[in-house]
């Protein structure tokens, strides 16, 4: 069952004219519009997530990978003007025309974001636990007791060590704020994660124990996610299927077992054999 | 804000306000003194000030709990020492009102003396120590154990006001969770609170949710104090002089303190203790070591060392000392009138 369904997503930094489309993207070679200067971050972005299916968003940097996935997180830069169409299960109209309590809900219930910068998703004033329990607490949970015990059952669940808990988050290593992060995420059981270049800032062996832990978790919970990363790696490891973008689009689209054996456009190309 | 002038020259480096200097009430007396009111308005503040200031406490009415900015004038008080209640009580004021000031429970304080001796002179009006005989009190860090009724208003004076800056510093960001009603960051310090004590532990300016809608720094009154103003009878203004911010709590607006389902909020409680002064157990208590020999009267006892508790309400616990058994809603002509915390002996416990 199809769970998230966008289409023309766009996330524009300026004022915009008539020719800011036409003038960018891949064929255009630039994200900028040469006429009014504007920077479409993402374009004419159409895809589809289905539940339990997680969805790899690949890219260099600055192609708008996350300027993509943060609209579909509804998550919302007041720099940016964001136009488009996502249908979500469950809810009627466009997700990304809802006013700020009904995106509070779904943010504290349906969809998560994990943020790039673990400085955007975390108070490191407080402790982990805290950061952890402010989800529930703000999606409504009022007994302590309830909260301490999912807290701790989130943290087994992302492998960071509960004796830890109580210990201000600024004390973590990047690996267990990380953790942090996603166990965050996870705390509501929403359908729904938004994970932005999950392995940044992270030692390459801490990279795959982290992956790991995601990807047992998001089986075990059934949960959807879209993993964005500029790692080809780490989509390989995680997506089902997978998009690439450059200049604002998204230029091929597939399985992501096809797109990296098969791929037809020749920026994918040289994208996978520049890794091998 | 407000450009219009009035009949007197303002003092633009200070935002206006009176243009005389204004260093201690005393002096402020002295000028009225010397000058008659002339160089003064009735309630030492101008008309135009007064009406902000009213207009400003309207809004607060209209918007329980929410934070109304107004312009606060310098006063002949130091800040932090109360400009923001005095602004509120004079702009409240008329001839025919009599008032009440404490300081931490104390009629006698030099602050307290100070404030009722500026709204004396400059607004003719009566003063009281005797809470029941207020139409205004103005009060820092208590409310009086008396129960307040539908004609009196509460003034208190307001440090801090708001109740998020303990978890974000801040201003802009607070601004925005108050208007979305977004308060998950305080409810982790309470966790925190229950994580780190195994109970929440905020001794004062407790954290309070107002007709479910704003959460509000209650000002630093005992969490004993608190359910007071949970559907009460009285009217009571907070305000802040300089932080520049009014808000209320109207009479029958529900306040409820933030607390889990299974870490409910508490009031302080004082064991075995009872006013060393009137023998009473169901008021806020606070420790006193007085030398012997001072103004207690306790003739007895020689050990001066020996901390011992007192109510922290003098004007109440005076009363108590004539009639021990007086109880809170004696003046009123219903009795059993919910007023704070039930007394201990009345079968409740800790
Ligand atoms: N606030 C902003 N103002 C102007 N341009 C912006 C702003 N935020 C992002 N952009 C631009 O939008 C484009 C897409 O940025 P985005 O962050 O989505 O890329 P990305 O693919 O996630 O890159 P990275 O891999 O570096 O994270 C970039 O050209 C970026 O400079
Ligand atoms: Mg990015
Ligand atoms: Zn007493």
């Amino acid at each position: 069952m199809t769970l998230l369904e966008a289409s023309a997503v766009e996330t524009i930094y300026g004022p915009g004219c008539p020719d800011c489309l036409d003038a960018t993207g891949d064929r255009a070679g630039t994200n900028q519009c040469p006429r009014c200067g504007t920077v479409v971050a993402c374009a004419e972005a159409d895809l589809d997530v289905a539940e339990g299916e997680v969805l790899g968003i690949v890219g260099e940097s600055g192609s708008g990978k996350s300027s993509l996935a943060e609209a579909l997180a509804l998550e919302r830069d007041p720099e940016a003007t964001v136009n488009g169409e996502v249908s979500y299960a469950g809810h009627d109209g466009n997700l990304l025309e809802v006013d700020y309590q009904t995106r509070h809900d779904l943010r504290s219930r349906d969809i998560s974001l994990v943020h790039q910068h673990i400085r955007d998703g975390l108070d490191l004033e407080f402790t982990g636990g805290g950061n952890v329990a402010e989800k529930l607490l703000s999606a409504g949970w009022r007994s302590y007791e309830d909260v301490r015990m999912r807290v701790r059952e989130l943290f087994e669940e992302t492998e960071i060590p509960v004796a830890r808990m109580d210990d201000p988050a600024r004390t973590y290593s990047g690996g267990m704020q990380r953790r942090v992060q996603i166990a965050r995420a996870l705390a509501t059981d929403p359908d729904l994660i938004v994970l932005d270049e999950p392995t940044t800032g992270l030692d390459v062996s801490v990279q795959a124990r982290v992956l790991d832990t995601f990807r047992r978790v998001q089986r075990e919970e059934g949960v959807a996610a879209i993993v964005v990363s500029h790692d080809l790696g780490v989509v390989r490891l995680l997506a089902d299927r997978t998009l690439v973008m450059r200049h604002g689009r998204i230029v091929e689209s597939g399985l992501t077992d096809r797109v990296m054996e098969d791929p037809h456009h020749e920026y994918t190309q040289t994208l996978i054999n520049s890794v091998i | 804000m407000a450009k219009e002038t009035t009949s007197q020259h303002r003092d633009e480096s200070t935002g206006g306000g009176t243009p005389v200097p204004t260093d201690s009430v005393d002096a402020a007396l002295s000028a009225v003194e010397t000058d008659g009111l002339s160089g003064y308005n009735y309630a030492y503040l101008d008309e135009h000030t007064k009406r902000e200031v009213r207009r400003s406490m309207l809004k607060a009415v209209a918007i329980p709990g929410h934070q109304v900015p107004y312009a606060s004038r310098p006063m002949p008080l130091a800040r932090g020492w109360g400009t923001g209640g005095i602004q509120a009580s004079l702009s409240l004021l008329g001839p025919a009102d009599t008032l009440k000031v404490i300081d931490q429970g104390a009629d006698e304080s030099v602050n307290a003396a100070n404030i009722r001796r500026l709204a004396e002179n400059t607004a003719e009006v009566a003063t009281t120590t005797d809470t029941t005989k207020a139409d205004l009190i103005q009060s820092r860090h208590r409310i009086p154990e008396e129960v307040l009724t539908d004609d009196q208003r509460l003034v208190l004076q307001v440090p801090i006001t708001d109740a998020l800056r303990k978890v974000d510093p801040s201003d802009a960001a607070n601004r925005r969770r108050h208007a979305h009603k977004n308060y998950g960051k305080m409810w982790v310090h309470l966790y925190e609170n229950v994580v780190e004590y195994g109970e929440i532990n905020i001794a004062s300016r407790y954290p309070t949710m107002v007709a479910n809608r704003y959460l509000m720094d209650p000002s630093p009154i005992p969490r004993w104090d608190v359910p007071k103003l949970d559907d009460a009878n009285h009217l009571t203004i907070l305000a802040a002089g300089r932080e520049a911010r009014i808000y209320a709590v109207p009479p029958h607006t529900s306040v409820e303190p933030l607390a889990f389902e299974d870490r409910s909020f508490t009031v302080e409680r004082f064991p075995e203790q009872a006013c060393h002064a009137c023998g009473s157990t169901d008021t806020y208590l606070v420790e006193v070591s007085e030398e012997p020999g001072t103004t207690a009267g306790d003739d007895d006892t020689a050990a001066s060392f020996e901390t011992r508790y007192a109510c922290n309400d003098s004007s109440f616990c005076a009363k108590r000392r004539e009639n021990p058994n007086l109880p809170k809603d004696h003046h009123l002509d219903r009795s059993g009138v919910d007023w704070g915390p039930a007394t201990p002996d009345g079968g409740e416990n800790a």
